[in-house]
């Protein structure tokens, strides 16, 4: 934005905040340095451009059509304009500079770093961020996924996104239609919750399997988000949800003496064995999840049984022994 | 909030910061703004050029900053700042929201809680409701507090040293170590400890789920000159440059490692499959990853460490008697 339009809009803001009555375009022209050089068409294509361009840094703009007037009147309600008087006690102030910096990425870092600019030229006390290094509690998030930004604004403006989503290790790439209800994170990681229109179902969406751009569709409004919808019910993985009970089966295996200190911390059991084996019993749900795990331990561990989980371990051994160093130097 | 777009908002804010703290030195006030003192000046020349309709001298915004003090007048029109926006606002309402889910252990006063609350309904009440909505649209979640938590707690209340049993999952090892710690630190909901670790000589990151065993001792902590807390700006996981060096190639299946660590290079190879490099902290973590990942991932570089997961394999198979 160059000096000279800053200046014009500046004083475009200070002169339909200071008016009482609605003041026509025409007005406007004459009142505010900047406009009156320009031919008729000139003007009216600048003036739009000016009142967008206010409207999109939150400046409410009024517009005023009276039956006896024959072109609208514009005006800004100071009311409406300003920052209701705010004041914050010191403890106030203190959590909400906490709160200032927990983002990390530039879209909301910079939403709350305008936020507490605009709250102390109101006069109020916050925390200096700055000085934020003496505290003795620091909160960060991060919203890492190239899909964040447009998924916050879709769920802002209430309007429906279309975007390529990579199926669960799958190599196809799919296209979704969602009206979105919100946007959630879950131990470190962002997922999209809405209702799917293709097939007519809520669902849930991880935001590092969107692929590519996210386009917004439709009127902004649009999408309606159902009253008590549980948006962090919709996100917790189905062991956790009391509505599927999960299987629990318990399976044995021998951990080699001194190693294995993660399956000894949550094992049901351990018995210390002869020689350079101890026997453990360690609860599990999903065989295959359970296999990848103990397969990472290696020759540090041996599952006995039950067979599928057995069997599900020399699988995965036998993939990483045929997968790994055989093509070496490639 | 230094680019030529934002200068109009930051406008919009500079008036009435200037008007709530007259005579504010102009280097205090470049440092609030974000800006040099030599953008700070031009900023408060151009405010000078404006004002009311009618442009005479009386209607136009007087600022002065001799002797470095800035000094506003004929102001008043724009003497509030403008309301806070959705983004604004709601940026706000969700970290205050997440704080307010942080289980009460975790807050180091208990009353800040209540300070919390208040805070949130204030800030309601100055965005409107579309903030509100939103904010409650977007949710960050909070595991629950680590059972060390209260422990870490006390002793950074009370400035001591803390013993700690910790498992570290990438050695598979609990080791104990003496720590000072410095600051909890909650990135993405989960909880750690930023501390001086007298076994690394160094500040590490203690997951707190991880800590099997805390004990306050009865040592004030006394961490070195210039120990800062670990800086989590850029995430948890910092691999250091001089670590080695790896190269996989994952199946569809074994492309949760590209969304689970920290990958220097990704790049699609067709029909789903990956090629990654990473960092390997440690040797021994990246054979059991490449063990774990099975046939959905191979390490194609560094040839040696493919040569051990595929020996690791090996040895394991010869357990179940199924030698290959």
């Amino acid at each position: 934005m160059s000096r000279r339009k800053t200046e014009r809009l500046l004083n475009l803001v200070i002169c339909l905040l200071a008016t009482r009555r609605p003041l026509s375009a025409e007005q406007i022209r004459h009142a505010v340095p900047g406009y009156d050089r320009d031919g008729d068409e000139a003007f009216q294509r600048m003036f739009e451009r000016d009142k967008n361009e206010l409207r999109e840094i939150g400046v409410p703009i009024e517009v005023h059509r009276d039956p006896w007037e024959e072109e609208p009147g514009y005006r800004i309600a100071p009311e409406a304009y300003e920052l209701p008087e705010i004041t914050l006690e010191p403890d106030e102030a203190a959590v909400l500079g906490l709160a200032a910096r927990v983002w990390q990425r530039a879209s909301l870092a910079e939403a709350a770093s305008g936020a507490l600019l605009k709250l102390r030229a109101g006069g109020v006390a916050t925390d200096e961020p700055a000085l934020g290094g003496g505290g003795a509690l620091e909160l960060r998030v991060d919203t890492r996924d190239p899909a964040f930004p447009a998924f916050w604004e879709a769920v802002r403006d209430r309007r429906a996104v279309r975007f390529g989503y990579r199926v669960a290790a799958g190599e196809s790439v799919l296209t979704r239609t969602v009206e979105p209800w919100g946007v959630v994170s879950r131990r470190g990681k962002w997922y999209l919750a809405g209702h799917d229109r293709d097939r007519d179902a809520p669902r849930v969406f991880r935001l590092s399997r969107v692929v590519g751009q996210v386009t917004p569709l439709g009127r902004p409004g649009a999408v309606v988000v159902p009253e008590g919808v549980d948006l962090r019910a919709m996100v917790s993985p189905w062991d956790e949800s009391p509505s599927e009970p999960p299987v629990r089966r318990t399976a044995t295996l021998r951990v080699r003496k001194g190693t294995c200190q993660g399956v000894r911390q949550i094992a049901a059991a351990v018995r210390e064995g002869d020689g350079e084996w101890d026997e453990a019993d360690l609860t599990f749900i999903d065989p295959a999840r359970f296999a990848v795990w103990m397969a990472s331990l290696g020759p540090d561990a041996q599952v006995l049984g039950p067979p599928d989980a057995r069997d599900a371990v020399i699988a995965t051994l036998k993939g990483a022994y045929e997968s790994n160093g055989t093509e070496a130097g490639r | 909030m230094s680019s030529t777009a934002d200068r109009l908002p930051r406008l919009l804010a500079l008036v009435p910061y200037l008007m709530s703290h007259q005579g504010a030195p102009v280097a205090e006030v470049a440092e609030v703004f974000g800006l040099s003192e030599k953008q700070l000046i031009d900023d408060l020349q151009l405010v000078w050029m404006c004002g009311l309709p009618g442009h005479t001298p009386g209607d136009l915004i007087d600022v002065s900053w001799d002797g470095g003090e800035i000094l506003i007048e004929n102001a008043e029109t724009i003497a509030r700042p403008l309301r806070l926006g959705i983004d604004e606002a709601s940026a706000l309402l969700v970290a205050l929201r997440l704080m307010n889910e942080l289980p009460l252990a975790e807050l180091p006063e208990p009353e800040q809680r209540d300070a919390l609350t208040r805070v949130i309904a204030k800030l309601e009440r100055a965005a409107g409701d579309g903030a509100a909505a939103v904010s409650s649209q977007v949710a960050v979640e909070v595991d629950a507090a680590p059972g060390a938590l209260a422990t870490v707690n006390e002793a950074l209340r009370r400035g001591r040293r803390l013993s700690l049993r910790y498992y570290a999952p990438a050695r598979d090892q609990v080791t104990s170590r003496e720590v000072d710690p410095l600051r909890v630190v909650v990135v993405d909901g989960r909880t750690y400890l930023s501390g001086w670790c007298y076994r690394a000589e160094a500040v590490r990151l203690f997951r707190l789920d991880r800590v099997q065993d805390a004990t306050v001792l009865d040592v004030p902590a006394a961490p070195p000159e210039g120990a800062e807390p670990t800086d989590v700006t850029q995430g948890v996981f910092r691999p250091s440059p001089t670590d080695e060096l790896a190269e996989l190639e994952l199946t569809p299946a074994g492309r949760w490692v590209a969304e689970y660590y920290p990958c220097e290079s990704v790049e699609e190879l067709g029909e789903g499959r990956l090629r990654v490099t990473l960092r390997a902290r440690d040797t021994g973590w990246m054979v059991r990853l490449a063990l774990r990942l099975g046939e959905t991932g191979r390490i194609v570089a560094p040839a040696a460490l493919a040569a051990r997961a595929r020996e690791q394999a090996g040895v394991a198979l010869a357990l179940y008697d199924d030698r290959p």
